[in-house]
């Protein structure tokens, strides 16, 4: 983890309260796809965590929905703008796991850090097929940039109004796979643990007091003990999770 | 020159700044980012005889200039803490450490001091009698002098250490569990733990965290700790360690004036994991700006008119 200084480079909406914001600085302490930043607010005591969807040397690309006052506050930041952030926490994703065949399940805001993750195991000659699920067709982001990336795209609303009707466990039970990686609401994890058929992996929310680890605030317990969301997280295996 | 040192219960510190109980784990996480060397010493989590998982989340509700915590004193329990962090924190900090105890018997206060004080790399004990997030202890003890004496007793009877009883500002008179804790052996306080909040999401009309109510620390809550620092230093003899809403030099500067002999810094640590190291490496120049040329000089100087 560092924490710095960031340029705000861009700040755009994707649909209606889907942001998406990029920062300029030092990423060289994000280590995985899937771990996330923490951002410092004027008038706001506690940083807001953000899931980093993509990065380079320089850039870090964020995703976030306005649901509250501080992201609220983000939609309004310019280009330009510095940004205090800690950067790189948490474990991320471990592509290792995956041997060769992966889906990736990401349900709306879970969808950012699926991007990152799905550019590392093609990279990597895996074969990735993308699940994106949303509410309806006006809330869809990035299909395009996944299908950019050379993945299989599948997207699934529950109004019926783009691609498949249901929910993102209406296209996974038609794939084959031999590993799954997941980012989205718990009722979407409950539905892929029921019907997933492989080992896979699941980044999970909670609210948070510092985001590195001191505070406690997140605590889960698993299988292997009690691990804190923000640091020996968000990212854990599917055999370790208690539902 | 300016002169940071102070002494706390007959150990001189480097500095007066104590980064607080349950802001600063057991220290790695902190040596990670620098060397936590630099700080006078720090109070470890919570620790109590038995492992403890704590409460349900969320535990985390941010407030205007501050936040609310219920974390309920999650910890590995005693016995871990002296195999498995103690040597760890051995090799990234050689200054004594405080040890941060509470409990929810009068035995088991007793049992995990007594443990805590064979512990070379511990300093001083401080007994948390004031944790507003846990039933049936905690917070009980604290909010009565007897309560507080008798937990005093309890522990001064099988320690060695300097002893600090942390107390709550959850009470209608702190002055009076202050001078009962003396009373009964107590070799300093500290205060304050964190005020009884609670905060409610409009839009599902709940409480935001699980446990309904939890403890307010942060920024807002720095002129009830200053003035609680104020009343007690005045009416006891033994130090003082002052906190609640700490977040720079002047603050430490401010509370040392109000009485206290060194100063923990809690929720700021969170919001920036630089905070501490950040008030030790301005506390010289702060100094220097008010004339301040050693802190001794201005311990308790706003009592005076």
């Amino acid at each position: 983890m560092n924490r710095g200084k960031y340029l705000i480079n861009g700040n755009k909406p994707l649909t209606k309260d889907v942001w998406e914001m990029t920062l300029e600085g030092d990423t060289s302490h994000i280590t995985a796809p899937g771990q996330f930043i923490n951002i410092q607010l004027d008038g706001f005591y506690l940083r807001r965590p953000i899931s980093i969807c993509d990065y380079d040397e320089k850039t870090i690309t964020i995703i976030y929905k306005v649901v509250g006052h501080g992201t609220e506050a983000m939609a309004k930041l310019l280009p330009g703008e510095y940004l205090d952030v800690l950067c790189g926490l948490g474990n991320g994703f471990d592509v290792s796991k995956c041997s060769e065949t992966a889906v990736l399940i990401g349900g709306g805001v879970g969808v950012p850090p699926m991007f990152n993750l799905c550019k590392k195991l093609l990279s990597e000659g895996k074969d990735v097929s993308v699940i994106l699920g949303f509410n309806t067709k006006d809330e869809i982001f990035y299909e395009d940039e996944f299908k950019a990336l050379g993945a299989k795209v599948y997207v699934s609303t529950v109004d019926g109004s783009y691609g498949t009707k249901g929910f993102v466990t209406d296209v996974l039970k038609d794939l084959e796979y031999d590993y799954f990686y997941t980012c989205g609401p718990m009722p979407m994890f409950r539905a892929i643990e029921k019907i997933a058929a492989t080992s896979g992996q699941y980044s999970f929310e909670e609210r948070m007091g510092c985001g590195f680890g001191a505070c406690m605030g997140c605590s889960c317990k698993t299988k292997y003990g009690y691990k804190r969301i923000c640091r020996d997280g968000p990212v854990l295996e599917r055999e370790e999770i208690i539902w | 020159m300016v002169n940071t040192k102070v002494n706390l219960c007959g150990i001189e510190l480097d500095n007066p700044v104590i980064p607080a109980s349950g802001t600063f784990g057991f220290g790695y996480e902190f040596a990670e980012l620098y060397d936590i060397n630099c700080l006078g010493t720090f109070s470890f989590k919570g620790t109590t005889k038995d492992s403890r998982f704590g409460n349900p989340t969320p535990r985390i509700a941010e407030c205007d200039s501050g936040m609310i915590n219920a974390v309920g004193l999650q910890n590995p329990g005693v016995e871990k803490v002296i195999s498995e962090e103690l040597p760890r924190l051995a090799k990234c900090f050689s200054k004594p450490v405080m040890a941060n105890v509470s409990g929810f018997s009068l035995e088991e206060y007793a049992y995990t001091c007594e443990k805590l004080d064979k512990e070379e790399q511990v300093g001083w004990l401080e007994v948390n009698i004031s944790c507003p997030n846990v039933h049936g202890g905690g917070m009980s003890f604290g909010t009565s002098p007897a309560a507080a004496a008798e937990v005093t007793r309890a522990v001064k009877a099988v320690t060695t250490k300097p002893v600090i009883i942390k107390l709550s500002p959850n009470v209608t008179d702190i002055v009076a569990i202050a001078k009962a804790c003396e009373e009964a052996g107590a070799d300093g306080v500290s205060l304050i733990n964190t005020l009884l909040g609670m905060r409610i999401d409009l839009k599902t009309g709940k409480p935001v965290i699980a446990n309904k109510m939890g403890g307010f620390s942060g920024a807002a809550i720095k002129p009830v700790g200053i003035r609680m620092v104020y009343q007690v230093s005045q009416a006891v003899n033994i130090p003082v360690i002052g906190m609640g809403g700490v977040s720079t030099a002047e603050d430490v500067i401010e509370y040392i004036m109000a009485g206290a002999t060194a100063v923990e810094v809690g929720a700021a640590n969170l919001v920036d994991p630089y905070a501490s190291k950040t008030i030790v490496e301005n506390l010289p120049a702060v100094m220097d700006k008010y004339g301040i040329k050693n802190l001794n000089d201005i311990k308790g100087c706003a009592h005076n008119g």
